[in-house]
Order: C-alpha cells, then structure tokens, then sequence
C-alpha cells in the first residue's frame, strides 16, 4: 500500500509529543515524538522490550504519561470527552475476548452495555461484522474454540462495532502461522481501505510492516529512530535499524 | 496495608455509586446469584447442621449434669443464630465464592479482558464488581437465614439421640422460642449481610489489582480468602458491640 486511503475519511489524525513513562527506575519511553495522518496505516516497528505495547497502552488512554502528550485530532486526551467525541478501538495481542461470553456477546458487548441498539438490530451487527472479518456463523461459540487467528479476527470485529476513527493494534499476527499472520494483515489493509480508519500497529513483524504500512517508525529501547516509507526504511544505514532489519537465524557451522 | 484498605473504601464507594445500575445488569446479578446457591447450599445445609449437632454435644452433656436441661436448646438456638451461623457461613463463602470470584477477576486482568472493558468504555466496577456484591450480599443472608434453621434441627436430632443429653426435639424447641427471639436471628442476618459485603468487595478488589501470570492469580486467591476471613473476624466484634442490647 502506497499511500494513504481517502475512502469515507472517517479516520482522525494522532499526535504524540515527548512522551515519557517509567515503571520504577526503568524508563520506558523516553521522549517519543510522532504524528499520524487520518486514515494512515502506521507500524510501529521494533524488537520485543522498546516500549512499543506502552506507547499503545498510552494512545487509548490505559497508562498515564509521566510527561508529554497525546493529541487525538488536534485534542490533548486528557481533555474531557476526547474519547467520546472520537471512539477508539483497542486490538489486544492475546485478543482479549471475554472468556466467559460468546463471541456474539464478545463482538456486540459495546453496543449492548451501551444499549445503542436493540437487541435484534445489536444481532445483525455482529452478524455483518463477523461476515467481514470472515467469521460468518461462530457467534454462538466460545472464544477457547477458535483458533488463534479466529480470535484475533473476532477482536478486530468486537473493535469495528463501535466504528471507530482509530484502531490500535497490538501484536496483530504475534502467534499466528504464516498463512493465518498474512490473513490477519490483508484484513487490517482492507479494513484501512474500505472505511478510511486510522491504523496504528504495533509489531515486531517485518513482512507485515512493510505489507501494510504507510509509514513505518522504528523504536528502540524507547526512543523513535526513525520515521518512514517502507522504502525510506530500508534505505537507511543506521546499524541498529539494519540488524533489526536483517536479522536471521543461522545455524552453527560443524566442525 | 493502608493502601488496600483505601482502595477497598474506594472500591466501596464506586461500587455504592454504581447500585443504581443494578436494575439494568439483573440478568449478571442473576447469573452470580444463581452460581452462588448452586456452589453452596448443600455446603451450608452440611455446615449448618453439623454445627448445630457439635454445640449440642458439647454443651448438652455439661447443662443436663448440672440440672440445666431447659436451658440446651436456648444455649444451641441463641449461638447459632447470632454468632455461629453468620460467622462460618461467611468463612464458607469467603473461601468458596470469593476465591472463584478473585481468580475469574484476576484471570481477566492478566489476560488484559479488563483493559478491553476499559477501552470500550465499559467501567469494571459497574460491569463485574457491582453484580457480584449485589448477588452475594442478597445470597448469604439467605444462606445464613437458611443455616440457622438447619443447625438448630441439627442440635435438636443430637439433643434427643444422645444418651447423655435425651433432651426431647419438642422440649429443644419450646425451650429454643423461649430463649431466641426474632431481633437474635435478624443479628446474625444482619451480619451476614455485613460480611457479604466484605467478602465480594475483597475478593473483586484483590481480583482487579492482581499481577502476573498464573502465580499471581494464585497469591490474590490467598490475599482474598485471608484478608476476607481476618475482616470477617474483626467487622463480628465490632458489629456486635454496635448490635448489643
């Protein structure tokens, strides 16, 4: 994907300035600087550990910051009523679908605890948005009998319920196998397409980073090092960019 | 310590402010209600009568010696029903219901299912905290109420069948209404009701504050169950003194 969709331009624009946090003496983010373009594919891409699930954790208002800010179409989230202006949709590493609920009751629980729909209408819903993920006919089954990759599809439909102008993603193909991973990517490509949504995504995935994104930013150790194309990425020299980069499981030569 | 126990009033207050919800989660608080006597009746019938049958044993043989033989049922009727059936069954349910109820919180929170909650902007108190104190705060003055009537039988099946007590079922209970009085069974009510309270607001804080993997679930369970029967103990001291005559 080249460039940015302008379908519907229901997505909104995000801004992260100098964003800090530690957990005890160990600073996590140090100072994270970026922007996001509504109804850009954005990936966050770094090694396990860089800080890039708290900056997510940040985005949709989980983790206070120590210091800096979040501004969700030009307003700080910390303002009140940000979330409700500009709905926000979370897609959790594990999927973190309710257990004890069925996936029907997963995907429909923001509009039936909200009671934004009646039941039938909250009914057809989940229907329409388990079809577009390619989960038609599981509503009634519990989340312990999918696969991972269903689940992590199920997630994304509990996530598109509430239309949202952005949607996080965690880890999206952590767990998957190759074919279910490359599934999970084109369904957030498409996703970004059909509805025009902001995307940012987290993950340590170089074949969907370059697949899916729009931009890609690299994190390490907490700190942005650099901010590009997919093609502007893999041009730069840096040595840590390039190891992360290039990195490859080779096996130790006998004697 | 002192951290818990602000959280725990906290937690009490949200939970307070969020009862006006409770019309609209009823199908949860059903739900818990229901998995609460499932859980435990057949415990607190076992628990209740055989407390009942023990006091009767242990008191019953000293009371008849002395020429107290009146006096077996009042003294079986008026501790069961004010102190030992609210105390037992709250560390019955304590250790039964709110450790379950700890371990599917906490099970929630280390699978982040509480920070999906969060970001569909569904609050944790309104959605799992408050329909479990409502279910278990209705279901163990039941259970309690239920217990008493269960131990007195107990004592009265062990007054009469014992050989050194041979107190008649009859003569238990005519001494029992003359002893306990209506105000001495909604005491232990009451208290019960206290301890319910106890019991869901620890077991759900403990749940949403637990860490960790599998480990961490496991010691909340603990602090849960621990914490719970400790309150339990001190709350029935202090709600005595407050309920004395």
């Amino acid at each position: 994907m080249s460039a940015p969709s302008t379908n519907h331009h229901r997505g909104v624009g995000v801004e992260v300035r100098g964003l800090r946090k530690s957990f005890g003496k160990q600073e996590v983010l140090k100072g994270v600087e970026f922007s996001v373009s509504p109804g850009e594919v954005f990936v966050l891409m770094g090694p396990s550990g860089s800080g890039k699930s708290v900056l997510l954790r940040h985005i949709i208002g989980l983790e206070p910051p120590d210091a800096g800010d979040i501004l969700i179409a030009n307003k700080s989230i910390q303002e009140p009523g940000v979330f409700d202006e500009h709905h926000l949709a979370m897609v959790f590493q594990s999927g973190a679908l309710l257990n004890s609920m069925t996936v029907g009751e997963n995907v429909g629980l923001y509009l039936a605890e909200h009671r934004l729909k009646p039941p039938e209408e909250i009914n057809r819903i989940v229907s329409e948005k388990l079809a577009a993920v390619g989960l038609a006919g599981v509503e009634d089954k519990l989340p312990a009998e999918l696969s991972g990759g269903m689940k992590k599809r199920a997630a994304i439909a509990r996530a598109l319920v509430s239309e949202p102008a952005l949607i996080l993603y965690d880890e999206p193909t952590s767990e998957l196998d190759p074919v279910s991973a490359v599934v999970v990517g084109e369904e957030i490509a498409r996703l970004n397409q059909s509805s025009g949504v902001t995307s940012i995504v987290v993950s340590h995935d170089r074949d969907l980073a370059f697949g899916i994104a729009d931009r890609i930013a690299v994190i390490l150790e907490g700190k942005i090092l650099a901010i590009g194309s997919p093609a502007e990425i893999r041009r730069i020299e840096e040595p840590a960019i390039q190891d992360f980069l290039n990195a490859k499981f080779s096996r130790p030569k006998s004697s | 310590m002192f951290q818990n126990i602000g959280e725990l009033v906290l937690l009490f207050w949200r939970t307070l402010l969020a009862l006006p919800l409770a019309w609209r989660q009823r199908q949860k608080i059903y739900e818990q209600l229901h998995e609460i006597g499932n859980a435990s009746l057949l415990m607190v019938c076992m628990l209740g009568f055989f407390i009942g049958a023990v006091i009767a044993l242990q008191t019953g043989p000293v009371l008849v010696e002395r020429g107290l033989h009146s006096y077996v049922g009042g003294m079986v009727g008026y501790s069961i029903a004010r102190e030992l059936a609210p105390v037992m069954m709250g560390v019955l349910i304590a250790g039964r219901i709110g450790s379950a109820m700890t371990a599917e919180i906490g099970s929630m929170r280390v699978y982040q299912e509480i920070d999906a909650l969060r970001t569909m902007n569904i609050h944790p108190v309104h959605f799992l905290v408050m329909p479990r104190v409502v279910a278990i705060s209705v279901a163990l003055p039941m259970l309690v109420a239920f217990a008493i009537l269960v131990g007195w039988l107990g004592g009265a099946t062990i007054a009469a069948t014992n050989q050194h007590i041979q107190v008649s079922a009859k003569a238990f209970f005519q001494d029992l209404r003359n002893v306990v009085e209506l105000a001495d069974v909604i005491h232990g009510v009451v208290k019960s009701f206290c301890f319910a309270v106890i019991i869901g607001l620890v077991a759900c804080h403990q749940g949403l504050v637990t860490r960790g993997g599998p480990r961490g679930i496991g010691r909340s369970v603990t602090k849960s169950v621990v914490n719970s029967i400790v309150l339990i103990v001190v709350f029935d001291y202090l709600i005595t003194r407050v309920l004395q005559k």
